[in-house]
């Protein structure tokens, strides 16, 4: 199939707006052709991940682009970078590797990007709404948009959302076409009990075990109660890190999933999966690689917390202090943490020994004092963290993770789990 | 359908390396030698530098095109990439390096019969501007 191109996007290859421009619509046009698009289509907004610091080629790249003063032609939002720009002390490692990781945030900068540095582009004031053509990276991010907001962004990652971001064009495929966002798989959880089914830790081991069952399909799920956007945060985290999954549907919770028939776009499910509280707790298990008691610190925020999150951690901690032994840590956007700043969170947080950490998460760059066990909510940070940092990492419930850190010993709620 | 689609276009010459499962290059391979090291693929430990890797499709992360084109950029990544499938990751990765530093990795999507005739160890070039595409020894 010939990819059909616009007036506007031949002049941009012809190297009439400048060479970064012809390089994006290089590489967009390489891409769209390997993904058969019949045609490139407009995009209102990006988000961009390549600005955390992976090796030479990632600022080779947008430093090329923007040689001949390129900018962005849509909003554009930045995903983590590898360091905390407001709190530079929080970083352990290598100092070399800090200064290529400043370079790579400040030539983004430089693009008219906007210094968000969260993960969680959703929780800004202003976000895609329903039907939206979007560029997004950071797959936690991109499951949100999809799926919860109803805007519709393919999975770009590093190098193509910036190329999308110049040219504000994307290729007219993948989720950006109604046909391809419909469900496939149901995952019916009526069967769960009441207690597990209102649990927060819920919706990160189901995402967790969806990923690891869904592949790169469009799960449909069938059964929750009404879910709170953090709810829905944690479980597509949790779905995209485990698998491929790009969008999920909640039955009667989100837009494109009035019911089941909607979701399945009218076809019968590929196959419906009763998902068990015993299946549950295994995904549980599966998130946790630590043995014995003792906790060495706690992260919670990833993808970044929330105001009504942080809110909830002060709220279980209710003025008990984490113990003297456990490091506490809780990531956020700097747009998030200068509103907890000014209802006070910060500040009982940090009473209680909690360090804010922002622009950046715990899991992609050296915060941690490196002991373990780590206590977490999130089964995305689960999932990666005793790769990316050689640490052992325990699952659990908000609730267990502060009840953990108090104690400076693993707090299990045996009775949520049915252990 | 065309016996040979081209991805990303340019030349290579190396031994094959049919890749008995898909492979995701980031946590996959170490760019820094070319050796696989994730440890749930049946061949971890061998090494896709200088070879013609024949695979399905590629798995996993979107950064697979950030350690793919930071590998072709330090000459420990493949020579040529043949797959069973188009993929738009391992495109992206291979289309960088090539625009960046001009180091083309040639990605071209084959059909079955081909793919059956590699075998691992074969020398094959792999020239985009040629037809056929793979020709042996060379």
């Amino acid at each position: 199939m010939e990819l059909a191109l616009s007036d506007d996007d031949r002049a941009r290859l012809a190297g009439d707006c400048g060479e970064g421009l012809a390089l994006a619509m290089r590489v967009l046009v390489g891409v769209a052709a390997a993904m058969r698009a019949p045609r490139l289509l407009d995009i209102t907004g990006a988000h961009i991940d390549g600005c955390l610091y992976q090796g030479r080629v990632g600022i080779d790249f947008v430093e090329r682009l923007a040689a001949d003063g390129a900018r962005v032609r849509v909003p554009t939002t930045l995903n983590v970078g590898s360091l905390d720009l407001l709190h530079p002390q929080l970083y352990r490692g290598d100092p070399v590797d800090a200064e290529a990781g400043r370079r790579l945030m400040q030539a983004y900068q430089d693009l008219g990007c906007r210094p968000t540095w969260t993960c969680a582009p959703y929780q800004l004031e202003v976000r895609p709404g329903f039907g939206e053509q979007i560029a997004w990276a950071e797959s936690n991010a991109i499951v949100f948009a999809n799926s919860v907001l109803g805007a519709r962004t393919h999975r770009y990652g590093d190098f193509l959302d910036v190329c999308a971001a110049l040219t504000g064009r994307a290729p007219a495929a993948g989720l950006h076409l109604a046909a391809n966002r419909r469900g496939e798989i149901v995952f019916d959880v009526t069967a769960l009990p009441r207690r597990l089914l209102g649990s927060d830790a819920l919706y990160a081991a189901l995402g967790h075990l969806i990923g690891s069952r869904t592949g790169k399909s469009i799960p449909v799920i069938v059964g929750l109660p009404a879910a709170t956007e953090d709810q829905l945060k944690a479980l597509g985290a949790a779905a995209a890190a485990a698998g491929a999954v790009a969008m999920f549907h909640a039955v009667g919770i989100t837009p494109e999933a009035p019911d089941v028939a909607t979701a399945l776009h009218g076809q019968p499910a590929t196959v419906t999966i009763e998902v068990t509280a015993d299946e549950v707790r295994r995904s549980r298990d599966e998130l946790t690689t630590g043995s014995g008691d003792t906790v060495g610190a706690i992260s919670l925020g990833t993808p970044h917390a929330s105001l009504e999150e942080m809110a909830a951690v002060v709220a279980i901690l209710d003025g008990r202090r984490v113990h003297d032994a456990v490091e506490a840590y809780i990531s956020t956007g700097r747009g998030v943490a200068a509103k907890a700043e000014s209802a006070g969170i910060t500040a009982q947080l940090e009473a209680a020994g909690f360090t804010v950490v922002t622009d950046t998460c715990t899991y992609v760059t050296p915060i941690l004092r490196g002991r373990g066990p780590v206590v977490t909510n999130s089964a995305k940070w689960a999932y990666y963290a005793p790769a990316n940092l050689g640490l052992d990492v325990v699952f659990g419930s908000l609730d267990e993770v502060i009840e953990s850190a108090i104690a400076g010993e693993v707090v299990r709620d045996r009775e949520l789990w049915g252990d | 359908m065309d016996e040979w689609q081209v991805l990303v276009p340019g030349t290579g010459r190396g031994e094959v390396l049919v890749l008995d499962e898909p492979l995701s290059f980031w946590g996959g391979i170490d760019a820094a030698s070319g050796r696989i090291i994730d440890v749930h693929h049946p061949q971890c430990g061998e090494s896709v530098r200088g070879r013609v890797v024949v695979m399905p499709y590629a798995r996993g992360s979107s950064s697979t095109a950030n350690t793919l084109a930071e590998s072709i950029h330090r000459g420990t990544g493949p020579v040529a990439i043949v797959m069973a499938e188009r993929d738009e990751i391992v495109t992206l990765g291979a289309l960088v390096a090539g625009e960046l530093y001009d180091e083309w990795c040639p990605v071209i999507v084959a059909t079955p019969t081909i793919l059956q005739r590699l075998r691992t160890g074969q020398l094959v070039r792999v020239d985009t501007r040629d037809s056929p595409v793979v020709s042996q020894g060379g």
